[in-house]
């Protein structure tokens, strides 16, 4: 998908980023909860009733699920029990969800498939339950059955009922799709602990909006705090080096 | 002995208890006592053996419960008592005797619930069976022995069918229940005794046979009265004068009046558990059951109804032409009557019966049933939220299988992936995690095993500083570290070693939960592992 982007792209993109200027010049942390709703940061606002994929830079990270976690609705963690569905492939690598390492009071089904078409199926079986806070599903790889039709299905399901859907790609390419929201997460290396030098501090993340449905697909770093996403505009998209080749443009809808 | 009656001499025949058979003694109800002696023991057996570690008979074990001052001995094998291993005594007492004794937990209600299906089981041999104590069945077999080739050929073919099973049993039939307890305890090989014969089979019994309590027999025993017959000899009048205040388990003459039949004993003999099956006769063999699932999936919902019982297991059973019995069986969560639910489940399994050249007979049969009280919860109708999540537990069960849908069940434990073990969701509703987290950082994904890495770090204990995993080269910029994590002395074994576990970052940004098992001169002939456990976000 990868294509030069045209003169009129161009010219859009510039009108775009010169609506954006006066924000941009100084790369305020903005705390997501209160953001307003025409902002970039509405993107971020947890627990959107859609389906939203998540593609990983490496097989095993854990920074997908860090992402997903902190979109989860709040009535996930008020009893609404979520469904996590991971296939044989995800499990070998990555191993199995330890709920020590997340926030109190998840109450999690795990379901452990050996193939994506169950996957697709168990996923779609939860979304016909409303009452579930979140569905949560990791496919490796980029397989068949995954496809365009599929990918829609679960899009219209879980704005049928409500649920949140998140599919979780790992090892996968960006193919042709229905998720109403299509981010790429890689981690950075984290901040130094104030009070221990050698040790990881404040970890941080970054995410590319490539593909959405609503607002504007986008390019952040991410400080995940105990409760809320700091969400940053990268500053070295704030300076002139945005047309760089190693920056390509985001993606038109 | 002053306070001891009276006795008087047993010259006058009329005060003396008459042990003949009363009126109407060929109409006498035939009852057949079954004591199985080493239940426990061959039961324990039975379960090991399922695993296939079933020990030697010829080693001594036994199962104990806890006493007073510590474990006691409840039941042995034969080779333990060879050995003068007793019943009761202290586990430390016996083991000095027998060093090598193999000393077990008793299940006491997994025994129990044995035993009550065993008696649901011998229903086969008659329709009255009722429980004895902890290590006996009471069948009432009037009327019933012709069908199996008379009284002797009937015990013969009970006691083997115990064996069957692995269970030895010792068998008796009287006319009343505690006549048949007596003899299948004191008397001679699957005793036979009629109304006729029973004053004879039953006087050469010690006084343990009434089934008295302890103390009881230890006193008749003090008295000299160390058999049935002897008893019976003591005139009625000077044993009710003795025993006027006493209960009937202390009461030696209602204990002798209930063997001879004088006393009524009837035997309460618990219901058949309801059983829910339909079935539906096809004039043709067909090869597919869809669609008549739906007519016995309604059928069962409404026999289900009228007893108010929802299913919890469902068997659909298949009967095909060549004689074959092909079955598929299913569970839900919750109980359920609701016929769209169970046809439901199902769907996708349908594909996995074999209907060979065509079957000509279905039954839909509920294995496990409970009670499920018509009720409603809103006014306005509709189900209930629990309702819709365990329906859904049940849909992914059917198709992934049990272990496949899993809920976590958090355990008191400080090694990180013991304390979070995983049961299948059908079983226990799903549980929030523990309210306490660990203080320090845990990862958000753990490893099923551990993966053990090639590790460069400073000799003896320093932090790692590459790793190389899964073929991949990992420059440790950031480490902290380390947080020891101490092997569980009370449940692992002596060779567990310590770990030492560091939080790393290495050139990429991946966040790493690693640890250290063991430590340099630790007293262990390998040196340390290293291993990866956890993958922060």
């Amino acid at each position: 998908m990868s294509v030069t982007p045209s003169t009129a792209e161009r010219l859009r993109h510039a009108s775009s980023l010169i609506d954006q200027l006066p924000r941009a010049a100084r790369p305020l942390p903005r705390s997501v909860p209160g953001a307003d709703a025409n902002g970039p940061e509405d993107v971020f606002a947890p627990g959107a009733p859609l389906l939203s994929e998540v593609f990983s830079s490496t097989g095993n990270c854990g920074v997908p699920v860090g992402f997903v976690l902190s979109q989860l609705p709040e009535r996930a963690f008020q009893g609404a029990p979520i469904l996590w569905i991971r296939d044989r492939l995800t499990r070998l690598e990555a191993g199995r969800p330890y709920l020590g390492g997340m926030r109190p009071g998840l109450r999690v089904i795990r379901v452990d498939v050996s193939r994506p078409v169950d996957a697709l199926w168990a996923m779609e079986e939860g979304l016909r339950c409303g009452t579930l806070g979140a569905v949560i599903a990791e496919v490796w790889g980029d397989p068949q059955v995954l496809d365009f039709t599929a990918s829609k299905r679960l899009a219209l399901r879980s704005e049928a009922s409500g649920v949140p859907a998140w599919l979780v790609r790992r090892a996968a390419t960006a193919h042709l799709s229905a998720a109403r929201r299509r981010w790429r997460l890689s981690p950075r290396l984290s901040l130094c602990d104030p009070h221990d030098p050698q040790a990881p501090g404040q970890i941080r993340w970054e995410a590319e909006l490539f593909r959405t449905r609503t607002g504007k697909p986008g390019h952040w770093h991410l400080t995940p705090g105990p409760d809320r996403l700091e969400v940053e505009i990268p500053s070295d998209e704030v300076q002139d080096d945005r047309w760089d080749a190693d920056h390509p443009l985001p993606q038109a809808v | 002995m002053s306070c001891l009656p009276s006795l008087p001499l047993p010259s006058d025949p009329d005060t003396r208890i008459q042990m003949r058979p009363g009126p109407g003694s060929e109409a006498a109800r035939r009852i057949v006592s079954v004591y199985l002696p080493r239940f426990s023991m061959e039961r324990w057996q039975r379960v090991l053996a399922r695993s296939g570690e079933a020990p030697l008979e010829d080693l001594p074990a036994g199962l104990t419960i806890e006493g007073p001052h510590g474990p006691v001995l409840h039941a042995t094998n034969r080779a333990a008592e060879a050995l003068g291993v007793k019943i009761g005594a202290r586990v430390t007492d016996m083991r000095a005797i027998c060093p090598d004794l193999r000393a077990d937990y008793a299940d006491i209600a997994g025994d129990r619930a044995m035993l009550e299906r065993l008696m649901l089981w011998s229903r086969r041999w008659c329709p009255w069976t009722c429980l004895d104590a902890e290590d006996g069945l009471l069948f009432d077999t009037t009327g019933s022995d012709y069908l199996w080739g008379g009284e002797a050929a009937m015990l013969a073919r009970i006691e083997e069918a115990f064996s069957t099973l692995g269970f030895s049993a010792d068998l008796a039939m009287a006319p009343t229940p505690g006549a048949a307890w007596a003899l299948a305890r004191f008397g001679p090989v699957r005793a036979i005794a009629t109304p006729r014969t029973l004053a004879a089979d039953l006087a050469g019994l010690p006084v343990r046979g009434l089934r008295l309590s302890a103390d009881q027999t230890l006193l008749l025993d003090r008295l000299g009265l160390k058999t049935i017959g002897a008893l019976a000899q003591v005139p009625r009048a000077a044993l009710t004068r003795r025993f006027r205040a006493s209960a009937v388990e202390d009461n030696p003459l209602l204990r002798l009046d209930q063997i001879t039949g004088r006393l009524a004993e009837p035997l309460s003999c618990p219901e058949d558990p309801p059983r829910f099956s339909v079935q539906t006769r096809l004039p043709e063999p067909v090869e597919d059951p869809a669609p008549h699932l739906a007519a016995l999936c309604t059928e069962l919902c409404r026999v289900m109804g009228r007893e108010g019982m929802g299913v919890r297991q469902l068997r659909l059973s298949i009967y095909r032409t060549d004689g074959e019995v092909r079955h598929l069986e299913t569970a839900t969560a919750v109980p359920s009557r609701d016929p769209a639910h169970l046809e439901r489940l199902w769907a996708d399994r349908l594909e996995r019966i074999d209907p060979g050249f065509g079957f000509d007979l279905i039954t839909l049969s509920a294995l496990w049933a409970e009670p499920l009280a018509d009720r409603q919860t809103r006014l306005g109708g509709g189900a209930d939220d629990d309702i819709a999540l365990a329906r859904m537990v049940d849909r992914l069960t059917a198709r992934l299988g049990p272990r496949a849908v899993s809920a976590p069940a958090p355990r008191d434990s400080h090694i990180p992936e013991r304390r979070e073990s995983w049961v299948p969701a059908l079983g226990a509703a799903p549980s929030s995690a523990r309210g306490d987290p660990d203080r320090a950082p845990r990862p958000l994904q753990l490893l099923d095993r551990p993966e053990e890495v090639h590790v460069v770090y400073a000799v003896p204990d320093g932090p790692p500083a590459q790793i190389v995993w899964r073929k991949r080269t990992l420059r440790v910029i950031r480490f902290a570290g380390p947080e020891r994590i101490s092997p569980e002395w009370w449940a692992d074994r002596p060779s567990a070693r310590l770990r030492d576990y560091y939080r790393v970052e290495d050139q990429t940004g991946q966040r790493l939960w690693l640890f250290r098992e063991g430590v340099h001169g630790d007293g262990r002939a390998e040196p340390p592992r290293w291993c990866i456990h956890g993958i922060f976000a």
